[in-house]
């Protein structure tokens, strides 16, 4: 191995930065701000946290290409688009933080938030499986502890046992397939994996090590049949903390399995034309695709609480993302990134309103918007672009999203192949889910507020994330080209 | 007509500022919409001054916008294009000078008002089936929250079914074109490189192909029995919102079957020819005699346009080219009829008597309290009938022409449609404005109506007489639109589907 600590530092100066940005929110927390307000602090923490962002973004944007330190990380384009886009995710997060309801120790809630970010880096770029396996235990364990970081409320430690609990099954599960995988191929390196399997050929000890590895991304992207810990997390989990899970966390995720399955594991993809043909992970992704589709789309329908619909409405687009991984071989990373990198625009954003609503009183029920229009006009604009990029309406974002990943899968073999027709099923599925986005839209622009209903005062900071995220979806509707470009030399 | 990218563009402008100047007062929002529809309106007119008509689409704007999708941003026009260009600006400025009675949260009104408008001159003129759908779908969202924030009966649920209608003709259509996109190679999405792709599939895809994207298309059009979000949402929406929905977004989907849906297979339009054509005779007869027995005068309406929608359906189906004239001509007199009908219904009558009901209406001596709804409804009905003098007749006698030669049976029955309307509208005069009144009035107790109302505003006299001055100068000269109409058809894309029958 070429062990090149030099350019491995270099290499890993965001990371880096956000663990040293962490390190002085939690120092500057106990000593200089120690008698402050809890709001003061959080203040603080949060500019610190923002800075350390801010400067990790710097690095990744001017950082390493190629492999690095013998190829345990590679920065190919994708890896540095997700990079930059899990820290723009972040930074959203930590912006919106500002308007939810301040947490009790807000520093530690920071600094986790930082570690949680130090993780998804990590996870975008790792091309070994045991740096990829430990930066998803560093994501995931962060995750738990900010799914249950609000202790006065049973929902949230509910939430935290049951993503913690999954989480380690998973996390099993991806122990057990990447060990097969070592004992198939004598490797832990995803180019030597490729080449033995290549010459190998396809055995059954492999199909074995798949289905393992896919069931642990299936819970980590929140995949049917394995989403079952979602609803719950996204219901009982602070707003801020299911913000990072519903986008950054799902944006690494999908490029860590991206990288997992194609330069990995694509000779034992299987047969991409048929079902039932070459055994291999593509029919398996396909099926997991169409349960998440159906299974997404329709139980949203009979959500009446809002946060428990987005985490339906998570599991569909989870559905439609899986497509973008099918197509990768094909078409390259762009419309899996495009779809993921948006999705998260508007799933932090969702969360970021939600978190704002919930500081001055209820955020459950979806009935619980009534009337945000009138009781904050910024926030009942913003959750329109949200939602309605979740939806799918042009120009925004979340259209090409689905447009370019819909096409992909059908260029890939036509109708002739699943994938196709899962292109079809999403496309049919997503009249469907128009109807329970605009159930949210209706009460938010609709309906009138409730008679002890108040104006919502959101704090500068957070009015600035919002509009951010709500600004980039437009601004990245209009202009597709800009995402989809980064992959188009050499991607 | 390099004018004409802008009435886009000046749209939406105007909803961001209407959006603005409500916060301020609801006045300014009414001015900066009237001032920004007229204004759209006059550069319609404008460009149509300067309009040489000819076969093909004259490029407006053509830049890369995806382009490693080879996706264009690409604004063109022709006759037909800008026949329902000029009908957008004119309903639009209508439909402004006929809210303004809106007083509840007058500016988001204007500006989703406003952006549906943007939405429908987009479509008009798009000139890449991406571009196109984008500004299609632009179009569905403000619809709905314009029925469900500003609606009267049932609006929620008519508001929903609306959209949820559009939106699954959307995402046929949708479904259609990417299909055939990725079948050609993913090269773009220019009407001409989708109809080479669609050439190249086999006949059985290009049947499924064509019939997704023709329905899908068809479904905002009313064709039968995909119509019923039609009356429904026509009735629970606020009058400019049924104004425009019946006037110009109607027009949205036929105008999608004929640019888009069928150039695009002329071989799975000649397979669907047949059932198409008879759908779109049963619309006109069934939608017919269903608004003859409404008890609300606005869903005699509603039932109206669909019936007249059939016309243009059947103009299309009937591929020639006369018959495919008049449905262009049907579509712009449709839109200016039909706008008439639900200002004078929706903002004329029903805001000042509060009911749609014609059991209410025929006990009030409206024709004397309101002389000058009665005259412009009289008008608006015969000109709705088909009488010569009006729009009406000039644009069905074409399509009777027209589908007489491709199949006689099917004008006979369309026919027999006419009468059907000639029967409902006169049904709805005679009791609206013409019912002896000699019964003691007995709406119900508990909503007794005044028997005097707020004089027509200058507002509304405005607008009628712009929408009659429509129908009787297109009635009277109907070459002023024939003559851009009948060019465009002459381009090979229409040529490859429409046979026979000289315009």
């Amino acid at each position: 191995m070429n062990e090149d600590f030099p350019a491995l530092f270099f290499a890993l100066r965001p990371e880096a930065s956000l663990v040293l940005g962490a390190l002085a929110v939690l120092g500057l927390d106990i000593s200089v701000f120690r008698r402050r307000t809890p709001g003061e602090r959080l203040r603080l923490a949060l500019g610190v946290g923002i800075l350390a962002v801010l400067a990790a973004a710097v690095f990744a944007a001017g950082g390493a290409r190629g492999p690095v330190f013998g190829g345990v990380l590679i920065f190919d384009p994708l890896a540095v688009a997700a990079r930059m886009g899990v820290l723009v995710l972040t930074l959203l997060t930590l912006g919106v933080t500002r308007g939810a309801a301040t947490p009790r120790h807000a520093a530690e809630y920071v600094a986790i938030m930082l570690f949680a970010a130090t993780g998804l880096l990590l996870m975008a770029a790792a091309q070994q499986l045991l740096l990829a396996f430990l930066a998803l235990e560093l994501a995931s364990l962060s995750l738990y502890v900010l799914a249950g970081f609000d202790r006065a409320r049973p929902e949230s430690a509910e939430a935290a046992l049951k993503y913690f609990l999954f989480g380690g099954m998973a996390a099993a599960f991806l122990l057990f397939g990447f060990s097969l995988v070592y004992g198939v191929t004598g490797s832990i390196d995803l180019p030597q994996i490729a080449g033995e399997i290549a010459r190998q050929g396809f055995n059954p000890l492999l199909q074995v090590a798949l289905v393992m590895i896919l069931v642990a991304f299936g819970f980590k992207i929140a995949a049917a049949p394995f989403h079952l810990w979602a609803p719950d997390v996204y219901e009982g989990a602070p707003a801020p903390s299911a913000a990072l899970i519903a986008s950054a966390s799902k944006l690494a995720g999908f490029t860590l399995f991206t990288r997992l399955l194609w330069p990995g594991l694509h000779a034992a993809a299987g047969n991409a034309a048929a079902l039932g043909g070459t055994p291999g992970w593509f029919p398996a992704v396909a099926v997991v695709a169409a349960a998440s589709l159906l299974l997404g789309n329709l139980a949203a329908l009979a959500q009446t609480n809002l946060r428990r619909l987005l985490a339906y409405s998570a599991i569909a687009h989870a559905g439609a993302l899986l497509l973008g991984v099918m197509v990768v071989g094909r078409s390259g990373p762009a419309p899996l990134f495009y779809y993921a990198s948006t999705y998260g625009l508007a799933t932090v954003g969702a969360f970021g309103v939600i978190a704002a609503i919930g500081r001055e009183g209820r955020c459950e029920a979806i009935a619980d918007l009534a009337g945000l229009h009138r009781r904050s006009p910024l926030l009942a604009a913003c959750l329109a672009v949200f939602i309605l990029s979740l939806a799918g309406i042009p120009p925004l974002a979340g259209f090409f999203g689905k447009f370019t990943v819909f096409a992909a899968a059908l260029r890939l073999d036509g109708l002739a192949g699943p994938v196709g027709w899962l292109a079809l099923l999403a496309i049919a599925l997503s009249a469907v889910a128009l109807y329970y986005y605009l159930i949210i839209l209706k009460q938010a622009l609709v309906a009138a507020p409730a008679a002890e209903a108040r104006p919502i005062a959101v704090p500068r900071l957070a009015a600035l994330a919002l509009l951010a995220a709500a600004g980039l979806i437009v601004w990245f509707g209009l202009n597709p080209a800009q995402l989809l470009g980064l992959f188009s030399s050499g991607g | 007509m390099s004018l004409l990218p802008w009435t886009i563009y000046v749209s939406l402008a105007g909803a961001l500022l209407a959006l603005a100047g409500g916060r301020r007062s609801a006045a300014a929002a009414r001015w900066i919409a009237l001032l920004t529809a007229a204004g759209a309106w006059a550069l319609t007119l404008l460009a149509a001054t300067r309009f040489v008509p000819g076969p093909g689409l004259q490029t407006l704007t053509d830049v890369p916008w995806i382009p490693g999708l080879g996706v264009r941003y690409h604004l063109a026009a022709d006759g037909i294009s800008l026949t329902l260009l000029v009908l957008t600006g004119l309903v639009a400025t209508a439909g402004v000078l006929f809210s303004w009675n809106i007083e509840e949260r007058t500016g988001e009104f204007f500006a989703f008002f406003l952006t549906l408008v943007a939405g429908v001159y987009g479509v008009f003129l798009s000139a890449d089936a991406l571009v196109f759908f984008v500004f299609y779908e632009i179009a569905i969202v403000p619809k709905y929250f314009l029925i469900a924030i500003w609606g009267s009966t049932n609006r929620e649920y008519g508001a929903m079914k609306l959209a949820l209608y559009s939106f699954a003709g959307s995402a046929m259509v949708l479904a259609g074109l990417l299909w055939t996109y990725a079948a050609g190679g993913g090269h773009g999405f220019g009407f001409a490189e989708l109809a080479q792709a669609a050439a190249a599939l086999s006949a059985h895809q290009q049947i499924i192909i064509f019939a997704l994207v023709f329905f899908g298309f068809a479904t905002l059009a009313g064709i039968f029995p995909l119509h019923t979000w039609a009356p429904t949402g026509h009735v629970a929406a606020p009058t400019a919102a049924s104004m425009l929905l019946a006037g110009v977004v109607m027009k949205l989907g036929a105008y999608g079957c004929l640019r888009i849906a069928l150039p695009l297979s002329p071989l799975g339009f000649a397979y669907w020819q047949g059932p198409i054509a008879w759908l779109a005779v049963i619309g006109i007869v069934y939608a017919g005699v269903v608004a003859l027995v409404q008890q609300d005068l606005k869903f005699v309406v509603g039932y109206s346009s669909v019936s007249h929608m059939g016309f243009v359906l059947l103009g299309l189906a009937a591929a020639n080219a006369r018959a495919a004239s008049g449905a262009v001509l049907q579509m712009f007199s449709h839109g200016v009829i039909a706008g008439l009908l639900f200002a004078v219904v929706g903002r004329m009558i029903y805001d000042r008597t509060h009911t749609r009901m014609l059991a209410d209406l025929r006990s009030l001596p409206l024709r004397r309290l309101l002389p000058f709804a009665a005259t412009v409804f009289v008008i608006a009905g015969f000109a709705s009938m088909g009488l010569p003098g009006f729009s009406g007749f000039p644009a069905e006698l074409t399509i009777l022409i027209g589908a007489w030669h491709a199949n006689p049976t099917w004008a006979a029955v369309a026919a027999v449609g006419v009468l059907v309307a000639a029967a409902f509208t006169l049904r709805a005069i005679q009791l609206t404005f013409f019912a002896s009144v000699e019964k003691p009035a007995s709406p119900g107790p508990a909503n007794p109506v005044p028997l005097h109302f707020a004089p027509i505003s200058l507002a509304e006299k405005a607008g009628a007489i712009l929408l009659v001055g429509a129908t009787v100068l297109i009635g009277l000269k109907p070459d002023l639109l024939l003559n851009w109409i009948n060019p465009a058809l002459q381009s090979p894309m229409f040529q490859a589907v429409l046979k026979g029958g000289a315009p």
